[in-house]
């Protein structure tokens, strides 16, 4: 144990603690915008400077570890009015129209201003000096240079957590900037659009593209049909920004609420998610019993799941010889959006060009994946617009609603009937567990034997996780499986996808299985939560999702009532012809840079 | 304090027996060396001006087996050649420096960076390079040396820069601690000197420390290879005694007119006429890694000043606030001041913010962008303004 004062109280803290932990510890406050829990240590904004007794110069307390006997003191002129300096300093390279920035009152640098740099502006504008460009292209988020303070959050981000590195650190001097592969734009480079970036950036720099407004017109218009689907992990999240704690279950206000917004009708992605795994546990037995019946070389294994549309991205960037081993079902928003503007158009009567179809979610790839080519089986587009939660939280505000005292209700149907299975995709291992579960049953007529159908082996959040399970007593059609251990691996986090992907290509794992999910903790960490996310945040969102599965009437997706009609009315046989017309999709080799 | 006259010193350039110089060192136990240079007082010859002898033994206290040495020949700061001259002509001695080094804290790979404008030498320091490996595995040294070459940043002079480069990442300096002789390049614990501190090593141990430390002041032993330029009639390279004032300086190489100099580069400060008698060249007072600029009267101190700042608003590596947005402010608020834009009162706001970057930069290099400013804005204020 390491022994030091700050600000004249004594603490004992381990080795290597930062003077920033240690400060924390006593509540004392020091302030930060370059750190960021999730991230390693960059020390370049310079804002937590603290004085050290004894040193030449201030020390960057989120960088310098504890030492022996240090006197340290967070609050001296001398710490102000440098933290003034470089609070001015940044404002001073950095275009401030609060009033009209998406971050206006949730934004790390204008907190900062408010403490440290009202009243006169001491330096020289240096805004018109600089050539800064706003790069609109990606249909998910939006890099304005003129709004980012050059903290690295962002590029430390895209290649720490996701190992892609679309963006990095250009030029030197004040010339220095977040750039893409030779200044291309973000729509024509390898990133995913996973959005991991745009959660951590302090400032407006990043932020989604929002269509909020294009939403309000579709509400708006009495000629439309405005239908709405909400992800599993945004009912666990979205009343952090509504004055709930994380971890907070909100799913029966939330629908409410998107009722009093005005939608048509408020439905449920867990539907589609249920339909995923009979779509995808389906085609995984088939893989099976081709590869080991058949002893079919065409067929590829270990399948990978493919619900997460910026894991699909990344993997047609960096692995597309592996794309054969992907699932080829659509992402649950993307199966919704078909039956969308086809079986529910046909159930409620309505012209298929009148429906227009939102979806909420965690995730900003997933306006990407809205905009693919691909998505439009229905014969228009599946998904006319994508909201994250932070945008649901902006048109709940808009419209004044008093979240707090809504009646709870529930979905609308048809395609508003979810299980446990479903609610659990929005946590890491959760779409595994969810087809496990009902793989197991189809194969040995018998419930998975976990007590109370809780996989605890593929959950947690760790970054790699491994299990297998041993299939026993098949039922007939699956006797070539008796005996046989399946593999199964679960990563989430884009980095440890390609821990997994090399052990896949190079051939030394011998899963049967895989699932990722782009972002750190799976859909509950997505890039278009509430801002801060982080472990503790995730944590807690993580809890939400079992406990809201604990607490579902159906845990297993084939006992979904609305999936069960849908094949009887609409669909057939899981991997029906329809069900391939309309839930299944392909992939595209894409360059490496 | 004694003031020192001039005193022209010949040991960097002296012509030695490299065979005699290394079978000595491979003789002497390891701890001898570290020794020889601790006594010797030698300080680093690259700006910063550390203890060899202090940096090696920590080196040496290391437990990691892999450990580096890395000889910083990116030679960057302005009005700076002195290393060149040296691997121009004595590289054989930069060698005999840093398979000493290795022996002292027991590395076996010795890297060069060498400044990339510098290219042109590499054939030749490559056959020196050659003759050199032949002959230490002669005399039973286990240890390699190999190039790397920088590309133009100034900042990849500063050793953690240098080694994020070397590692084949953008040269942005380091948090520290680790320091490199903790965890240097590759996160191996690393020994970097400058060209002229191995060179000055290897000749301690030629001639002992005692003789050594004979040159020079308490603060600033030995001889040390100055860069002269700037309104001299004698520019070029000249090794000198530490510790001699500015005057006794100016009395040599001055053309009559000198106004002021500029003691260690653009990071350096500057020296006016009024304070010549009273500066002493070396630790004690102006440090330098080796240049030294004159200027007469006919040169505009605005002009200087201004050459400064714009190198540093480009050279910064652009990573903490203080210095990338700091030199942009400085260089702005002296043109808007010049140009009347500004009152010149703004000066003394600048002259603060160059007290922060002082103390809340990053690195060396943020570190010192006031010392050139705030010597030049103090001493010349009516040429900043006027
Ligand atoms: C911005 C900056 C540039 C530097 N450039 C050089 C350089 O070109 N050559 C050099 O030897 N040291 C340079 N240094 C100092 C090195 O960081 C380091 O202190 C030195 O190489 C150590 O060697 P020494 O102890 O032998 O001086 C620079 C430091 C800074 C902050
Ligand atoms: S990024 Fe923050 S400080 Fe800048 S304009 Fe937006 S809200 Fe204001
Ligand atoms: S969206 Fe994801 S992939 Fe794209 S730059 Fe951001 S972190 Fe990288
Ligand atoms: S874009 Fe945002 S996260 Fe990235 S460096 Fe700029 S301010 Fe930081
Ligand atoms: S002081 Fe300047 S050169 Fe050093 S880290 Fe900061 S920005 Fe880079
Ligand atoms: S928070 Fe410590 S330097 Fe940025």
């Amino acid at each position: 144990m390491i022994n030091l004062s700050i600000n004249n109280q004594k603490i004992s803290v381990e080795e290597g603690t930062t003077i920033l932990d240690a400060a924390r510890k006593l509540n004392i406050n020091i302030p930060t915008l370059c750190n960021h829990p999730d991230l390693c240590v960059a020390g370049n904004c310079r804002v937590c400077v603290v004085e050290q007794t004894g040193a030449r110069t201030l020390i960057a307390a989120c960088a310098m570890p504890v030492a022996e006997g240090m006197d340290i003191h967070t609050n001296t002129l001398k710490v102000r009015n440098a933290r003034k300096h470089i609070v001015e300093l940044l404002l001073s390279e950095h275009r401030s129209d609060c009033t009209k920035c998406y971050r206006n009152q949730n934004c790390e640098l204008q907190s900062l201003a408010n403490e440290f740099a009202f009243g006169d502006t001491i330096f020289l504008d240096l805004v018109e000096d600089h050539p800064y460009v706003i790069d609109r292209s990606s249909p998910s988020f939006i890099k304005d240079d003129s709004k980012c303070i050059r903290c690295q959050r962002c590029v430390r981000t895209c290649t720490e957590l996701q190992h892609i590195s679309a963006i990095a650190v250009a030029n030197k001097g004040m010339h220095q900037k977040i750039s893409s592969f030779h200044d291309k734009p973000m729509s024509h480079v390898v990133c995913t659009n996973c959005g991991q970036c745009v959660n951590r950036c302090p400032t407006g720099a990043l932020v989604e593209k929002t269509y909020i407004d294009q939403v309000w017109d579709a509400i708006y218009d009495p000629g439309k049909h405005v239908i709405v689907q909400t992800a599993p992990a945004v009912r666990v999240a979205l009343g952090e920004d509504l004055g709930y704690d994380p971890g907070e279950r909100v799913t029966g206000k939330m629908v409410t609420a998107l009722r009093q917004l005005g939608f048509d009708s408020v439905l449920d992605t867990d539907f589609s998610a249920d339909l995923t795994i009979m779509e995808e546990g389906t085609e995984f037995l088939t893989r099976l019993k081709k590869v080991l019946v058949d002893g079919d070389k065409n067929t590829a294994l270990p399948m990978f799941t493919s619900c997460s549309p910026g894991w699909i991205k990344f993997i047609e960037h960096k692995y597309p010889e592996l794309l054969n081993n992907l699932s080829t079902c659509k992402s649950p928003q993307q199966m919704f959006g078909a039956l969308a503007k086809t079986y529910y158009a046909q159930k409620k009567n309505l012209d298929p060009s009148t429906i227009v179809s939102v979806s909420i979610m965690p995730c900003t790839a997933k306006k990407y994946e809205a905009d693919r080519p691909e998505m439009r089986s229905s014969g228009y587009k599946d998904i006319d617009y994508v909201l994250t939660t932070r945008e649901l939280v902006i048109m709940v505000k808009q419209a004044g609603i008093d979240f707090r005292n809504l009646e709870p209700s529930g979905f609308d149907s048809v395609m508003g009937e979810s299980t446990g299975a479903a609610v659990i995709f929005g946590a890491t291992g959760g779409v595994m567990e969810a087809a496990l579960r009902t793989a197991y049953e189809i194969v040995t007529g018998r419930e998975v034997p976990f007590k109370n159908l809780n996989i605890t082996p593929v959950r947690g959040m760790e970054g790699i996780k491994e299990a297998s399970i041993k299939i026993e007593d098949c039922v007939d059609d699956w006797k070539f499986l008796e005996g046989a251990e399946l593999k199964v691996a679960i990563a989430h986090g884009l980095t440890n996808a390609n821990k997994l992907m090399r052990l896949v290509r190079s051939g030394e794992a011998s899963y049967h299985f895989i699932e990722i999910m782009a972002c750190p903790g799976g859909c509950l960490g997505g890039g278009g939560q509430p801002i801060p996310t982080n472990a503790e945040v995730r944590k807690r969102r993580m809890n939400a999702i079992y406990s809201e599965d604990e607490h579902m009437e159906f845990r297993k997706s084939h006992d979904n009532p609305d999936v069960i009609a849908i094949y009887e009315e609409f669909l057939g046989q899981p991997n029906s012809e329809r069900a391939h017309e309309l839930l299944h999709t392909h992939y595209t080799e894409r360059e490496a840079y | 304090m004694k003031k020192r006259g001039l005193n022209k010193v010949d040991l960097i350039f002296e012509k030695v027996d490299l065979r005699e110089v290394l079978t000595v060192a491979y003789n002497m136990p390891q701890a001898e060396i570290i020794q020889k240079v601790l006594d010797s007082g030698l300080k680093g010859r690259g700006g910063a001006g550390f203890p060899t002898g202090l940096k090696w033994k920590y080196t040496a206290a290391e437990k990691d087996p892999d450990k580096y040495i890395v000889c910083n020949a990116d030679e960057g700061e302005p009005g700076t050649f002195k290393d060149r001259e040296i691997l121009d002509r004595v590289a054989y001695k930069v060698y005999g420096g840093m398979v000493i080094a290795g022996k002292a804290v027991g590395a076996k790979t010795g890297i060069v960076y060498l400044r990339g404008e510098y290219k042109f030498l590499l054939p030749q320091l490559l056959a020196e390079l050659d003759e050199f490996h032949r002959l230490i595995k002669e005399i039973g040294f286990d240890f390699s040396i190999s190039y790397r070459m920088g590309s133009g940043a100034y900042i990849c002079g500063e050793e953690s820069a240098l080694f994020e480069s070397i590692e084949g990442f953008r040269g942005e300096p380091r948090n520290k601690p680790p320091y490199p002789t903790v965890s240097g390049v590759f996160g191996k614990p690393t020994s970097i000197n400058n060209v002229e501190t191995l060179v000055t090593a290897l000749m301690v141990i030629k001639h002992g420390p005692e003789s050594y430390s004979q040159l020079g002041t308490k603060d600033s032993r030995g001889s040390k290879v100055f860069s002269i330029s700037g309104d001299t009639p004698t520019p070029g390279i000249f090794e000198l005694e530490l510790g001699m004032t500015v005057q006794a300086f100016v009395n040599e190489f001055g053309d009559g007119d000198t106004k002021a100099v500029q003691v260690g580069g653009a990071s350096g400060f500057c020296v006016p006429r009024k304070r010549f008698e009273d500066t002493i060249i070396g630790f004690e007072g102006v440090p330098t890694g080796g240049s030294m600029k004159l200027f007469n009267s006919s040169r505009s101190m605005y002009n200087v000043l201004h050459n400064y700042l714009d190198f540093f608003a480009e050279e910064s590596c652009g990573q903490c606030t203080p210095c990338r947005v700091g030199c942009q402010q400085l260089l702005k608020g002296v043109q808007k001041v010049k140009k009347g834009e500004v009152k010149s009162t703004y000066l003394t706001e600048l002259i603060k913010l160059a007290d922060t970057m002082k103390v809340a930069s990053k690195c060396g290099l943020g570190q010192s962008v006031g010392n050139a400013f705030k010597t030049i804005v103090e001493n010349f204020r009516e040429e900043i303004i006027y």
